[in-house]
């Protein structure tokens, strides 16, 4: 394994200009960065958020008219996997509950957690295992003010400026109001947060903070924080049972227009079943595995927006989903590694981005988007990057200069977890550079929620990178844990809150909403054979796809 | 790989482009066999081969432990363990995946289980048949001292088995081996949090911090925040005084909104 000769060959080149761009670095030189007017040219031509190709105005729903990447609106735009008549529907009811949770990321389980503590029966069903899901994948911390020289005031100012002002207020609020809450209930569930001898919890400065406020459990903060929430929900199954490998296909109405639960797929036997329930919250994660623009992604196997599709067939309009997150730096190579997050750290610690020729293009620092265009524009338009032997593209990250700006065994010790994922296939990344390309890594938008969570549709929560308006237009690194775990809690509590309140309860199912979006699909002249959601993404390639010729059942088989 | 590079069709998303020339390689899906290009992961060149995953992938990314998998090579008595999305394949490897292993696991109650020996001997007692056969450790796709942790679990010793345990995935390799019929991640789990719950010291300016919240300190704050226009926003945002990356012990001037 390891690089291919051709690759080594190019890399010489890199070799070759290393030693003059250290000598600039060390005099505190760096390639020039761009004016206000330059990002926003780059960006306009390049970005995936900002050019106008590849995006399109959704002609359906209650967002109609905005404009989403076109892989997106795809899935918008398409029809119902399944339509049941009313009578026929209250023959799937498989389960019944007071509390249906949709999805077992970081954000169902802590709704779980918090329905059951009020009282409420859970059902949580989810499409993979419980706790595969972008959760588990995060690596960096958790953000909250617990210090003394730090308060929710300071977080706020800096989530809202981070987000460039255009942040949801309420729900900037509840997240910085809730950190330290849910941090110490963490820390009483038994999570292993870095901590100093005394207990006191070891922060670290984040992109954009400006006090320390970045707690962590090693570099597995969200493996961490899954493995403690789902194991208290084991501990929970009197309240709380778990479906595994069941994805909901469409959300479920009573004939009151509220939301009475799902319909499910059982992914293994191909069954459909329902699930009904008094109030449901949908936690369902991102939409990296769309592949945008055919942009690898950091996110599961999962990310394929159901929630979104479902909640918006069901009536919720959705916030901010023009704005998507791309990180600079993904894995280029080797192929097993694609799309992996390459931390910002590693040109924080002064590494360059280089060119097919060894040539420095861009600053380093510039806000993630700009990077990311910049690199976009050096491969795609001035045909500079790295072709790879499996077809993919990419620029030069030169972390053998950490060894030298920061001393030898630097790389080894400032970066532990990326040293050994690139020793795995015999890359030393103390010796030899990455090669990155930007890569799909958070849905910054999504339903529409207050600060209670309540989407609109009465008894249809929504929490978690699911929902949209917390974050604005821009994440900080650190504040999606947090949300999870905040707005996760604030879910379950509300939604067993919700139905404490119910009266009247027992009324018909209908999927009337979908047999009218359909109607409206109709009107809007979409015609099309496409359904969704996705539940999974298809990596078949085509020439198997091509002799996959049976889609229905003939004869006994499929 | 010239400079020349405007034709060239470029891979998207997780399906990879191989070039001309590209090697393949026999390998066998349970008893299976399927030609695959050399450099793909198992789970990659399983999608090759043509399967779509319902089990056995989740991450793709060597963290959440749907994957394991156990191979050997035609001709060779070696059982191998890995993790699908982080292991190349090889010419003639014979594999299966097990994307699940029944388990039994304890369940407790945290706030009324101790940190103790006793706590684990009654929830897994099981622990104690350990043969030292170290076949947990072989087992182990994450490099952990299993056996080492089990071991520290018999004396009661949580630190350590805390400490051992911390990178487990819980992917269920080691379990599906063990002669003695434990379960290491379910135990190992439990004892993580015992020892995060009753060893650690709880952080005190944290139960502070909550205390303040919980008295209404900040609502006031915040609202104000809510309701401040975007000038006035912004205007706060761009004077926030900036602790700086290697403080100790730094006081901010304004301690107002503290
Ligand atoms: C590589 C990586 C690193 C990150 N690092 C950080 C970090 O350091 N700090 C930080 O704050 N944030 C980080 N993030 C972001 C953060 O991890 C996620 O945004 C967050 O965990 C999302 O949690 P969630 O519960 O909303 O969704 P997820 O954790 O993705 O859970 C969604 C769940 O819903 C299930 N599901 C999907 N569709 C269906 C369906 N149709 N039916 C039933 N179930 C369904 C999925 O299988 C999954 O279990 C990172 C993300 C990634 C990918
Ligand atoms: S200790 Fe066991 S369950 Fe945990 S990662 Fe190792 S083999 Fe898997
Ligand atoms: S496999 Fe079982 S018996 Fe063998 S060392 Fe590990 S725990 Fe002990
Ligand atoms: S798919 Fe998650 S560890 Fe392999």
């Amino acid at each position: 394994m390891g690089y291919t000769p051709e690759m080594l060959e190019l890399i010489k080149r890199v070799e070759k200009s290393r030693p003059e761009r250290i000598e600039r670095a060390k005099k505190g030189e760096h390639f020039t960065p761009l004016t206000l007017a330059g990002r926003e040219e780059v960006l306009g031509k390049f970005h995936p958020d900002y050019k106008k190709e590849g995006r399109r105005a959704v002609k359906v729903g209650p967002s109609k008219g905005e404009s989403y990447p076109d892989e997106f609106v795809d899935l918008l735009e398409s029809k119902s996997r399944l339509l049941v008549d009313d009578a026929a529907l209250q023959d799937l009811v498989a389960y019944e509950t007071d509390v249906l949770v949709i999805g077992g990321g970081g954000a169902g389980t802590s709704a779980a957690l918090l329905a059951a503590e009020h009282g409420a029966k859970v059902v949580l069903a989810t499409k993979l295992r419980h706790g595969d899901a972008n959760t588990v994948m995060a690596e960096g911390g958790i953000q909250g003010a617990t210090q003394e020289v730090d308060s929710p005031y300071f977080h706020y100012l800096d989530v809202i400026g981070g987000g460039h002002f255009t942040n949801t207020p309420e729900l900037v609020e509840a997240l910085t109001h809730d950190a330290p809450l849910v941090i110490e209930w963490l820390e009483r569930l038994g999570m292993m947060f870095d901590k100093n001898a005394d207990g006191r919890l070891r922060v670290r400065h984040g992109g954009g903070t400006s006090r320390k406020r970045m707690h962590s459990a090693g570099d597995m903060t969200g493996s961490e924080i899954m493995r403690v929430l789902r194991d208290e929900a084991r501990n929970r199954q009197d309240m709380i049972t778990i479906l595994e490998f069941s994805a909901a296909v469409e959300i479920l109405k009573d004939t009151q227009g509220r939301c009475a639960g799902a319909l499910f797929y059982n992914m293994e036997t191909e069954e459909y079943f329902a699930i009904r329930a008094k109030a449901t919250v949908v936690a369902t994660g991102g939409y990296g595995r769309l592949h945008v623009q055919g942009f690898a992604t950091t996110n599961h196997y999962g990310a394929t927006a159901d929630g979104l599709v479902i909640g918006y067939r069901a009536g919720v309009p959705l916030a901010f989903m023009h704005s998507t997150q791309y990180h600079p730096t993904g894995v280029a190579f080797p192929e097993q590694n694609i799309g992996l997050l390459i931390t910002e750290k590693v040109r924080g610690l002064g590494a360059n981005l280089l060119n097919i020729n060894g040539e420095q293009f861009v600053f380093e620092r510039e806000p993630r988007d700009v990077e990311s265009a910049c690199i976009i524009q050096e491969c795609l338009d001035r045909n500079k990057g790295i072709i790879t032997p499996t077809g993919r593209i990419g620029v030069w990250l030169d972390s053998p200069m950490i060894e030298v700006l920061e001393g030898p065994g630097a790389v080894k010790q400032e970066l532990p977890a990326k040293y050994i994922q690139f020793m795995r296939y015999d890359i030393d990344i103390s010796k030899v550079p990455m090669l990155v390309y930007p890569t799909l890594h958070y849905q910054n938008g999504g339903l529409q929620i207050n600060n209670l969570t309540e989407t609109g549709v009465p008894g249809l929560f929504g929490a978690g990178e699911a929902s949209g308006g917390v974050h604005g237009e821009n994440r900080l690194m650190g504040n999606s844990l947090l949300d999870i775990t905040v707005f996760g809690r604030r879910a379950g509590r509300s939604a067993a809150e919700y139905v404490k309140g119910l009266e009247n309860q027992s009324s018909t199912l209908t999927m009337d909403h979908v047999r009218q979006f359909h109607a409206e699909l109709q009107a809007a002249g979409v015609e099309t054979n496409r359904v969704s959601p996705l539940v999974l993404p298809n990596y078949t390639r085509e020439e198997t796809m091509e002799k996959q010729l049976t889609t229905h059942y003939q004869g006994g088989m499929r | 790989m010239s400079e020349g590079q405007k034709e060239f069709k470029i891979a998207t998303g997780d399906r990879a482009i191989l070039p001309e020339g590209t090697r393949l390689v026999p390998i066998y899906i349970m008893g299976k066999r399927y030609m695959v290009p050399e450099t793909l992961t198992i789970q990659k060149a399983t999608e090759y081969a043509g399967y779509q995953f319902i089990r056995a992938c989740g991450c793709r990314g060597g963290i959440c432990g749907a994957c394991g998998t156990v191979y050997r090579i035609l001709g060779d008595y070696h059982l191998h363990f890995g993790l699908a999305c982080q292991t190349v394949v090889q010419e003639n490897m014979y594999l299966t995946q097990v994307p699940f292993f029944p388990a039994n696991r304890a369940v407790y109650n945290i706030e009324e289980t101790s940190a103790t020996a006793e706590s684990i001997m009654k929830l897994y007692p099981e622990v104690m048949k350990c043969v030292a056969c170290n076949t947990c450790t072989k087992a182990c796709p994450m490099d952990i001292e299993v056996m080492e942790y089990v071991n520290a679990a018999m004396r009661g010793d949580l630190a350590k088995v805390a400490r051992l345990s911390f990178d487990c995935i819980q992917c269920g390799l080691c379990s599906s081996r063990c002669p003695a019929q434990i379960q290491h991640f379910h135990l190992a789990q439990m004892c993580r949090r015992l020892y995060a719950r009753y060893k650690v010291p709880q952080a005190e300016h944290l139960q502070n911090r909550v205390g303040e919240i919980n008295e209404h300190k900040y609502d006031t704050l915040l609202l104000d925040l809510v309701g401040s226009d975007h000038d006035t926003l912004r205007k706060l945002y761009v004077d926030r005084e900036m602790e700086p990356q290697d403080s100790v012990g730094w006081e901010p001037q304004d301690k107002t909104k503290l």
